[in-house]
């Protein structure tokens, strides 16, 4: 007994270390992996267009926010945020504000015609926006929508309801249904109860939603960009249209990038354990 | 887990039912009307039957674009989901390097998707980017804008860089759901690390997995924003997949008959795909509850 206890222990250190090391070394190279493309459009966006274009350097030589003052300065581009700031928040709260209480209803009860129902849903999340891209442009121009925040906020809850509905589902089921009746017996009505006791509930499963409405049309360009000409420009298309333009200033290019990525930075720590969980429907 | 039949839910649906119909049913009609109709323009519409659908699926272009989708998928799939696996497993399980790399390894799937195709079309150019410049180091002149191979490298390399990350999210959930009295077990029969994965970590995982695997699968059929920064689906068509080519076909030349022909059969096969997600996360479900 104690003669394998003494082998086996000692084998095990001399296995556990290097092992530990190495996950160390793989964990290291894959973020580099990951920050070294991020450093890159920092890095540009912290010179002047003649230096990029210059010599070729690993870091800025003369480091300037020269190209964030333009961005900041210019309507033509600083209006672009406004605007994908607008819609993305009008379709978050319209996203949130219809798939509260459906979602609630999938939890709670069965009805006719609920599993097909649902399924209907996720077929959406998962639809290609180049399908919609071309009805959704037709559509839009007839009721007079186009090229409005309206327009790109509604197109945009193809995939976000179904997402807020799947991820609120998720969450809602993990509170028990005691609390429900409870409640019931206690004499409150269900809006009462709804806005009073159970949204409080699952809070953290409301914010984990908004965060990911917020982040899918954030990101979506196909859409947002035929649904919108001139006055409710995203940034993302302003973006791709001076791509396409001939004299191109990289630094300023670069700038827009990284201030579009500054939303989804900032929050990302508060979600960070709920990350899986919203890619993947609030399952998992 | 059983829950009472209550007829009334359907008034909690129904602002649902009426949103989600108004932003794809009915677009979705246009499209059927579309795929069945030809015109000779001035808006007068004759009805052509299946015509557009035996067309696309004769097209050769539709071929291609498929042929080329499908390729893709693949190649991302099998990079990203052992990756992704390798990554979760080498991830700390506990203190503040657990939060750090959560939050490092979640950004870039929460930056823009054209950003991300701007990012990469940077990197890889051989006088200002990074990647590019170091390629060109090695005596390998690198031109994704010429090259149809270079143009597919750094296509899948960007997607790579963009959503690893997500599997490896998954699995890390994956695994953390494991009771430590799982390895306590294996460690008392001497179980080697390789035993240890693949007899507790990977089935425990498989539910997680394979949801990974099939959204990774959504994803990358319908890609369209990142190439199409990057490379524009050229150099001629070496990187236009579906997305992109149907971008092309309904907004870039107005051919509504086959644009919406194409939409259809697209969307086919995106229902057959929701389908068996759905039947992986009810069965999940039913698992777990």
């Amino acid at each position: 007994m104690a003669a394998t206890t003494e082998t086996y222990a000692p084998a095990a250190r001399t296995l556990a270390l290097p092992r530990v090391n190495l996950r160390a070394v793989v964990m290291t190279l894959y973020l580099l992996f990951l920050l070294i493309p991020i450093y890159w459009l920092i890095k540009m966006s912290l010179q002047t267009n003649r230096e990029i274009l210059g010599a070729f350097t690993l870091w800025p030589q003369n480091p300037t926010l020269a190209n964030y003052r333009v961005i900041l300065t210019d309507p033509s581009w600083y209006m672009g945020y406004v605007n994908s700031i607008t819609y993305v928040v009008i379709n978050t709260v319209l996203s949130l504000a219809v798939a509260l209480p459906a979602a609630y209803a999938f939890s709670r009860y069965r009805f006719l015609g609920d599993k097909h129902l649902f399924f209907w849903l996720l077929t959406n999340r998962m639809a290609p926006p180049a399908v919609f891209a071309l009805p959704f442009f037709q559509l839009y121009s007839a009721v007079g929508l186009f090229d409005t925040h309206i327009a790109v906020a509604l197109a945009h809850t193809l995939f976000n309801v179904p997402l807020a509905v799947w991820i609120l589902e998720g969450f809602m089921r993990g509170v028990p249904r005691e609390i429900d009746e409870t409640a019931y017996i206690d004499g409150y009505s269900f809006p009462h109860f709804f806005v009073r006791i159970f949204m409080p509930l699952i809070a953290s499963g409301i914010g984990v939603a908004a965060f990911f409405c917020f982040m899918f049309s954030w990101v979506e360009l196909l859409l947002s960009r035929t649904l919108t000409a001139v006055n409710a420009q995203p940034i993302a298309s302003i973006m791709t249209r001076t791509v396409s333009a001939s004299g191109l200033d990289w630094g300023v290019l670069c700038a827009a990038g990284v201030l579009t990525i500054i939303p989804g930075a900032l929050v990302i720590y508060f979600v960070r354990n709920y990350i899986a969980k919203g890619f993947a429907l609030g399952r998992v | 887990m059983d829950k009472p039949v209550n007829q009334k839910a359907w008034f909690l649906v129904l602002p649902v039912l009426v949103l989600v119909a108004f932003s794809a049913v009915i677009p979705l009609m246009t499209v059927v009307n579309y795929s069945v109709q030809d015109t000779f323009g001035n808006n007068v519409f004759f009805w052509h039957g299946i015509g557009w659908f035996q067309e696309v699926l004769t097209s050769p272009r539709v071929h291609g674009a498929f042929g080329r989708q499908l390729l893709f998928s693949a190649i991302v799939l099998a990079i990203q989901i052992p990756l992704g696996v390798a990554i979760a497993l080498c991830m700390p399980r506990r203190g503040i390097w657990v939060s750090v790399c959560l939050v490092l390894m979640a950004l870039p799937l929460l930056i823009p998707w054209n950003v991300v195709g701007t990012i990469w079309q940077i990197l890889g150019r051989s006088d200002i980017g990074l990647l590019g410049r170091a390629l060109d180091a090695m005596g390998i002149s690198f031109n994704y804008a010429r090259n149809p191979l270079h143009a597919w490298i750094i296509v899948v390399v960007m997607d790579v860089w963009h959503w690893t990350s997500l599997v490896a999210l998954l699995a890390y959930a994956g695994l953390r759901s494991i009771p430590q009295a799982y390895y306590q077990a294996a460690e008392i029969d001497q179980a080697s690390r390789w035993k240890v994965f693949r007899y507790i970590e990977l089935p425990k995982m498989r539910g997680v997995l394979l949801i990974a695997v099939l959204l990774r699968f959504m994803d990358s059929f319908m890609i369209y924003t990142e190439p199409f920064v990057v490379t524009g689906g050229g150099p001629g068509s070496a990187t236009s997949f579906l997305s992109i080519d149907l971008v092309k076909m309904a907004l870039g030349q107005f051919d509504l008959g086959p644009a919406a022909a194409f939409s259809l059969l697209y969307f086919l096969v995106i229902l057959l795909v929701s389908w068996v997600f759905y039947t992986v996360m009810t069965t999940i479900d039913r698992a777990e509850g």
